[in-house]
């Protein structure tokens, strides 16, 4: 059934809108100082497409992440996700949202340390009410995919931080989501390693066609990304595609 | 198209799922869980032993033995439960199990606010899952039970065995000839439903507290 969706929805993928964002800001009070993360971002995200937000810290990057993944709430403007406005949920349909629709990829990888890699992967498949069985297929499915096929049994805590970092991909993809947010994903990693997360990022995003966005100042991410928004003092900065990015960066890192 | 615009509320968390993951949680934090359960344990022994004790105190005296009366006397202990002394000393162990209540109860909501204090993260993530506030206070209130049962049972058992066995070196065996075991045995299975009810209040505020914070929030503090 999914993957009748996608492939329906592939083929409108140019015109596709998942993300809007609508003159968004968001001012954080502190004591009596007002701090003006977010100033009006106005941001188009299409299906199936990578982007990138880059942005040194303070910039807003990190709200503006945080807005789009529905973890956030706007002070003013609005934030669609698959066309309907986040700030109108109620406390369920944001729980079903964020358990069907996204999936989250953090820097630091946030498994349940308690849990097998192959638990970490089910859970939100329990929440999506799955049996067990049909939980525990797919999870091997899944993290056969990332490669970890073999290491389903294992606790976070003996896996390494790559590793780590391939089961919280397949957790993300847990429900076959259209939005994968995946936030400094490679921040905690080597060089190497890092390149593997983001090329499988980038391998999952052309097979299911699902949408990737990435917070990061990570430029090894630049070379697979669609777009890349910069964001600066609050604002967007600049945003540039892929074919200018190919001349930009393309060949100073020899991929691509 | 249409299906993903139909926003439903369909996100749920089995009971026998709750109870699986809370379970496996306190066994895998063994060392953690132990410390929890000792407050349980040493309140509930306190509790326990106040309460055994009296019943096999009563038990001797009910018994009306002259030898056994000579010892309770040479104790200090008031043979006639009308007398002063014996209901002031009542008052006392009421006292003191109302105190050892407190303890049991500030230990525990302790114990489990710390746990939930160290799980910011973990909370943040599962909410991120799509965990409603409901799955998150759910599998703390499983947590604190499990905790509470262990703890009580364990505290039960210590109580009574050491409070026996101190009565028996003052006594020698002839209390177990005039043990009340269905006494005993009621306020055994009193006390393991206060510690229990008890663990389920103290676990009842932090695992609240949990669940209504923001995933943003809980992922941004640094515990």
């Amino acid at each position: 059934m999914a993957a009748e969706e996608k492939t329906e929805t592939n083929a409108e993928a140019e015109e596709a809108t998942v993300v809007r964002t609508q003159d968004v800001k968001k001012v954080y009070i502190m004591g009596e100082e007002q701090i003006h993360a977010l100033k009006g971002v106005d941001l188009e995200v299409t299906q199936g497409e990578y982007l990138s937000i880059m942005g040194p810290s303070g910039s807003g990057k990190s709200t503006l992440f945080n807005m789009v993944g529905g973890l956030d709430k706007p002070t003013e403007g609005k934030v669609y996700i698959d066309d309907v406005d986040v700030a109108q949920l109620d406390a369920y349909e944001l729980a079903w949202l964020r358990c069907r629709k996204i999936g989250y990829i953090f820097q630091s990888y946030n498994l349940i340390p308690v849990m097998t890699a192959l638990e970490n992967v089910t859970l939100p498949m329990v929440f999506a009410g799955l049996t067990s069985d049909e939980a525990r297929d797919k999870g091997v499915e899944l993290l056969t995919q990332v490669g970890l096929g073999e290491r389903v049994m294992h606790k976070p805590f003996e896996l390494s931080g790559g590793q780590q970092q391939r089961v919280a991909v397949a957790r993300a993809f847990a429900n076959d989501p259209a939005i994968i947010l995946a936030d400094e994903p490679t921040g905690n990693l080597d060089l190497n390693t890092g390149r593997e997360i983001i090329e499988l990022l980038r391998q999952m995003n052309e097979e299911s066609g699902v949408t990737v966005i990435s917070a990061t100042h990570d430029h090894k991410m630049l070379s697979v990304s669609d777009r890349v928004v910069w964001v600066r003092d609050g604002r967007v900065d600049r945003i540039i595609d892929r074919d200018e990015l190919k001349i930009e960066v393309g060949t100073i890192d020899g991929h691509e | 198209m249409a299906q993903q615009h139909e926003l439903n509320t369909q996100i749920s968390l089995p009971l026998s799922k709750a109870v699986e993951i809370s379970f496996n949680s306190v066994k895998i934090r063994f060392g953690r869980s132990l410390i929890t359960v000792s407050g349980i344990v040493l309140a509930i022994a306190f509790l326990m032993s106040i309460w055994a004790g009296n019943a096999i105190i009563d038990g001797l005296m009910d018994a009306g033995d002259p030898k056994i009366n000579l010892i309770l006397q040479q104790k200090g202990l008031e043979i006639d439960p009308d007398s002063a002394a014996a209901i002031q000393q009542r008052s006392k162990d009421a006292w003191l199990v109302v105190l050892s209540l407190l303890v049991c109860l500030v230990g525990i909501a302790n114990a489990m606010l710390m746990s939930v204090t160290e799980r910011f993260r973990e909370i943040g993530t599962m909410k991120c899952m799509g965990a409603l506030d409901g799955f998150i206070i759910k599998l703390f209130i499983l947590e604190s039970t499990f905790m509470g049962a262990a703890g009580t049972v364990i505290g039960v058992i210590i109580g009574f065995l050491l409070t026996a066995l101190l009565n028996m070196s003052s006594f020698g065996t002839v209390i177990f000839d005039h043990l009340p075991m269905i006494q005993i045995l009621q306020d055994g299975v009193k006390a393991i439903v206060i510690g229990s009810f008890l663990s389920l209040i103290g676990g009842i505020l932090p695992a609240y507290r949990a669940a209504k914070m923001e995933p943003v929030d809980a992922m941004s503090l640094e515990v």
